[in-house]
């Protein structure tokens, strides 16, 4: 019989934001399994709440949803580098049983354990008007007929899930910044390009001039390489600030 | 007399509905009531924009035509009933496949990147149980996107400021106030047993607080996590509808389970790939050597058997998902011609899906998101080496009871406040929680369809029930909300003092295997009395549960103890339902009765709570009476097929399914319904 494989993990835990005499880390030892990613490892570790000293406690909490890196929850700092938890395969990172840490994003409220507060990434999304402003849900034919290059451009910048990675790599972002971050910026480019909802293209960049805006992105270019979408957002970052150049120069030409 | 204005209250406060759920069906009920002037309280597990909406990848149906291969509504109509084994209400779907055009302009206008033809219009393609490119599809992450462009829309109603009849600014009162994160835990009735309101807690303080709504739509999807492992998401437990269950709602055909045929085995969950994968020209096959030891790729084409195609000659790899499912389990539990893996020794169960032929641009362009999924979770090239996958729990066809209003053309009522009501008055439902629209199995694509239809119908029909209200729940006293949020409150005290020797999560396990493997693809009585002895045991075990977790903040323990007494509740349904239906009817595959049987079981599964107080039971009836303001309307079991007459399925005859619209049935779709419907082959 061979030996049984064990997979460690060292959990950074605190039960609540202002709890910081709580924050600890916890090693966890659970038995591998085939197909093993840190959720399923995580699910062991609810099953039998046992550290790899044998201490009882309460099961680490986390939060996911969908588990095939679509609805963004499961963001997560392993081995120090922001990823969905879902997607991250325990054979990856771990090959030769090397320890995995894990520990929750820094840039987001803590809410306990692994859960941080990302609300602030869906307010901005209202802040940048990131809509088609409809006339209505009733019957009123077909969209406006789009190129193929269109769709191609617009498609990749839909799949956004408001995840929190580029956010959480970006140096501009964090106390002392009101960064809007590129998550939201890359939003304005996709509204920007649909041709209805160009027709509101000013109100988006408006949104982004002034503090805060896109001017205080710092270029690190940290976003792209981790955005689990491969959403091309130096592109967008960069689109933005084009047209937000020209609507500050020629803006008031058009009004 | 009904209340003045919808708007506000006689003493003067603003009044508004309570949506629980921000998927599709949620959200599009949301847009509906927000265009009536009805500001919304909407309730969710999670930021809406993660809801389990976005795993849907293939796509939506809308019979446009835009082919010219002569697809209509009309066809759309036959093939949904009879995909479904003809279970299914027929005017439901008569009026979702007609509003399906012009749900996927509205789509289109909201912004959704559907893939374009070259002259710049929507593209469609296959899905299964059709020959016709009905599905408008955005990539292979269709549903990420419908569900985003309702989202935005919603987020701009959270902006917006609710209004007076005279169009005044009600100040500090937005149209839609979210409530992200936050779990329903049962609904608050009133004395004469109307739906007045909901109990919740926010999933971060814990704490539990009663709302006032002057109707409530529960639109929170499927229970799939009872099977454990499946494709849905970890949310879907079904917690939601069993609680309005246990309140006195009927939930119908529980027994209605859909097993996909293509995912991806998974150790935390099985990811689903797309039946669109087919719909472009992926096709299923095992090598014809059961011990063959080559890689997929490496097997020539005359050593593999594709044998969907070989049996279904007519729909081949696009049959619907029932039969697909079965035919794979019979080749790989039944015949042991799984692949072969040489390091185990053992064929395992697995068939091929294969793409590998089609051309590489294409893949891209319309399947990407897919076989990405595809690529990182199992590490294998896809667009090289044919995909391994075997079939997974999917979808509830089954869920709360609903109402509708049949119109003179065979549709729905538009605004009839009984459209997506259940028994419960003031309760409404909507998207995979109802039952309505998919019979005993659902077509692909279909199910986009039916959430955002359901929300069409549902925001309408509680704008009528609203505006016929005679007292608003916001002028009831206080005291009925606070006995229903400390009710809760207690039963959630109780749980943290939970202090026996089980844990939950391993009962969930127990609960899972047996149901997964005893209560989907094949199901025999014998086998199901144990499934059911075994929900029993687990029943008596929960109350021994120790609470994995006291602490006061984030207890996702507690919470998953009372989701796991939920699904006891709910799998109970699911699993006596089975048991009872002595047929085999879509999804419901008995070998010892292998028939349909159109004369017993041509009917409604309808099912009630009940419970000594420890162990739950089902109440199963053939009828019940249901108030919707102050009319009663007696309900039976009968199925509506006035519209397409049940005939059997064959799905080997190319254009077996659409026979009837395109006139090659005898005396049409519906012209003879008089002729009773005779006993059936299942294939």
């Amino acid at each position: 019989m061979p030996e049984k494989r064990i997979v460690r993990i060292k959990v950074r835990r605190q039960d609540g934001p202002t709890a910081n005499e709580t924050q600890r880390w916890e090693e966890f030892a659970v038995e591998w399994h085939p197909q093993m990613n840190i959720i399923s490892a995580l699910m062991e570790i609810q099953k039998n709440p046992v550290t790899a000293d044998g201490k009882k406690v309460p099961p680490v909490v986390w939060e996911s949803c969908c588990l095939e890196e679509v609805c963004g929850a499961c963001t997560m700092i392993i081995n120090g580098k922001v990823r969905q938890a879902c997607s991250t395969l325990i054979d990856k990172i771990s090959p030769n049983g090397e320890t995995i840490t894990i520990e929750p994003m820094s840039k987001f409220p803590l809410v306990r354990d692994l859960i941080v507060d990302r609300s602030r990434m869906f307010e901005d999304l209202k802040r940048v008007k990131a809509w088609i402003h409809l006339d209505g849900s009733h019957e009123l034919g077909p969209g406006p007929r789009q190129s193929q290059e269109n769709q191609e451009e617009a498609y990749p910048l839909s799949r956004c899930m408001t995840c929190g990675c580029c956010l959480e790599a970006c140096p501009q972002v964090g106390p002392g910044s009101d960064f809007i971050g590129p998550a939201a910026i890359n939003q304005v480019r996709l509204f920007n390009l649909h041709p209805s909802g160009k027709m509101h293209a000013a109100e988006r960049l408006e949104a982004l001039m002034g503090p805060g805006g896109v001017a205080d992105c710092g270029k690190a270019q940290n976003c792209v390489e981790v955005c689990p979408k491969e959403i091309p957002l130096v592109d967008s970052i960069a689109s933005v600030s084009r047209q937000t150049t020209k609507h500050l120069l020629f803006g008031w030409l058009l009004k | 007399m009904a209340q003045k204005s919808s708007i506000v209250t006689e003493s003067g406060k603003v009044r508004r509905v309570i949506v629980v759920g921000g998927g599709l069906a949620g959200l599009m009920t949301v847009i509906k009531l927000c265009e009536a002037g009805i500001p919304v309280d909407l309730f969710s597990l999670v930021p809406v924009k993660r809801s389990h909406s976005v795993c849907a990848q293939g796509g939506i149906n809308a019979s446009v035509n835009t082919k010219g291969e002569g697809d209509s509504p009309e066809v759309h109509l036959e093939e949904t009933a009879y995909g479904g084994d003809f279970l299914a209400n027929q005017p439901p779907i008569k009026g979702m496949t007609y509003a399906a055009p012009g749900i996927v302009y509205m789509l289109d206008r909201m912004g959704v990147p559907f893939n374009r033809t070259p002259e710049g219009l929507l593209d469609f393609r296959r899905f299964g149980g059709t020959l016709y490119h009905r599905t408008a599809f955005a990539g292979a992450t269709t549903g990420q996107q419908l569900l985003y462009a309702l989202d935005e829309q919603v987020r701009r109603y959270e902006t917006v400021d609710v209004e007076d009849a005279r169009g005044v600014v009600i100040r500090g009162e937005k149209m839609v106030r979210k409530w992200e994160l936050w779990d329903f835990l049962g609904l608050v009735l009133d004395d004469e047993g109307r739906a007045r309101g909901i109990v919740a807690q926010d999933l971060k303080t814990m704490a539990i607080e009663a709302f006032r709504g002057d109707a409530v739509c529960l639109a929170t999807g499927g229970p799939g996590m009872i099977f454990g492992k499946s494709t849905n998401s970890v949310i879907n437990t079904g917690t939601a509808a069993s609680a309005a269950y246990q309140a006195g709602a009927c939930y119908a055909n529980g027994e209605f389970i859909q097993v996909h045929p293509t995912a991806i085995p998974g150790a935390d969950k099985l990811r689903l790939i797309s039946e669109s994968v087919r719909g472009e020209g992926g096709r299923i096959w095992v090598p014809k050597d059961p011990k063959e030891r080559r890689r997929g790729r490496d097997v020539p084409e005359k050593e593999r058997d594709y044998f969907l195609e070989a049996k279904y000659p007519g729909y081949g790899n696009l049959v619907p998902r029932d039969i697909a499912s079965r035919e794979l389990f019979l080749k790989c539990f039944h015949e042991g011609r799984g692949v072969f893996n040489p390091k185990s020794g053992k064929n395992e169960l697995e068939v091929y899906l294969d793409v590998t032929h089609l051309p590489k641009d294409l893949l891209r362009k319309k399947l990407a998101g897919v076989l990405e999924i595809y690529e990182k979770f199992v590490g294998e090239d896809p667009y090289e080496n044919p995909m391994r996958i075997f079939p997974a729990v999917h979808y509830s066809m089954g869920g709360l009871w609903v109402d509708f209003e049949k119109s003179a053309d065979g549709k729905l009522v538009v605004g009839s406040p009984r459209n997506q009501a259940t028994n419960i008055p003031g309760l409404y439902a909507a998207g995979e929680v109802d039952y309505q629209y998919h019979g005993a199995n659902r077509l692909g694509a279909n199910s986009l369809l039916s959430c955002i239809y359901g929300g069409m119908v549902a925001g309408p029909a509680i704008a009528s029930y609203v505006k016929n209200l005679k007292t608003s729940s916001f002028d009831l006293k206080s005291s009925i909300f606070d006995k229903a949020a400390k009710r809760e409150q207690d039963r959630y005290d109780a749980i943290l003092k939970m202090d026996g020797k089980e844990n939950p999560y391993v009962l969930h396990q127990e609960l899972a295997q047996v149901m997964l493997r005893d209560c989907t693809i094949e199901r025999h009585n014998d086998v199901l009395d144990k499934v059911i002895a075994k929900i029993d045991e687990l029943e008596d075990r929960w109350h021994d549960i120790g609470v994995p977790d006291t602490t006061p903040r984030a207890n996702q323990g507690a919470q998953f103890v009372r989701h796991l007494r939920n699904m006891l509740v709910i799998a109970r349904v699911i699993a006596t339902g089975a048991r009872n239906r002595d047929e085999s009817r879509g999804a419901h595959y008995k070998p010892d009765f292998k028939q349909r049987d159109d004369e017993n079981w041509l009917r409604t599964t309808m099912a009630f709570y009940q419970t000594d107080g420890k162990r739950s039971a089902v109440n199963f009836v053939r009828s019940f009476d249901y108030t919707m303001l102050d009319k009663t309307i007696h309900v039976t079991d009968a199925v509506d097929v006035s519209l397409v007459k049940p005939r059997p399925r064959r799905y080997e005859q190319a254009g077996a399914a659409s026979a009837a619209a395109k006139g090659a049935v005898d005396g049409g779709a519906a012209q003879k319904p008089k002729e009773q419907s005779t006993t059936a082959t299942a294939e």
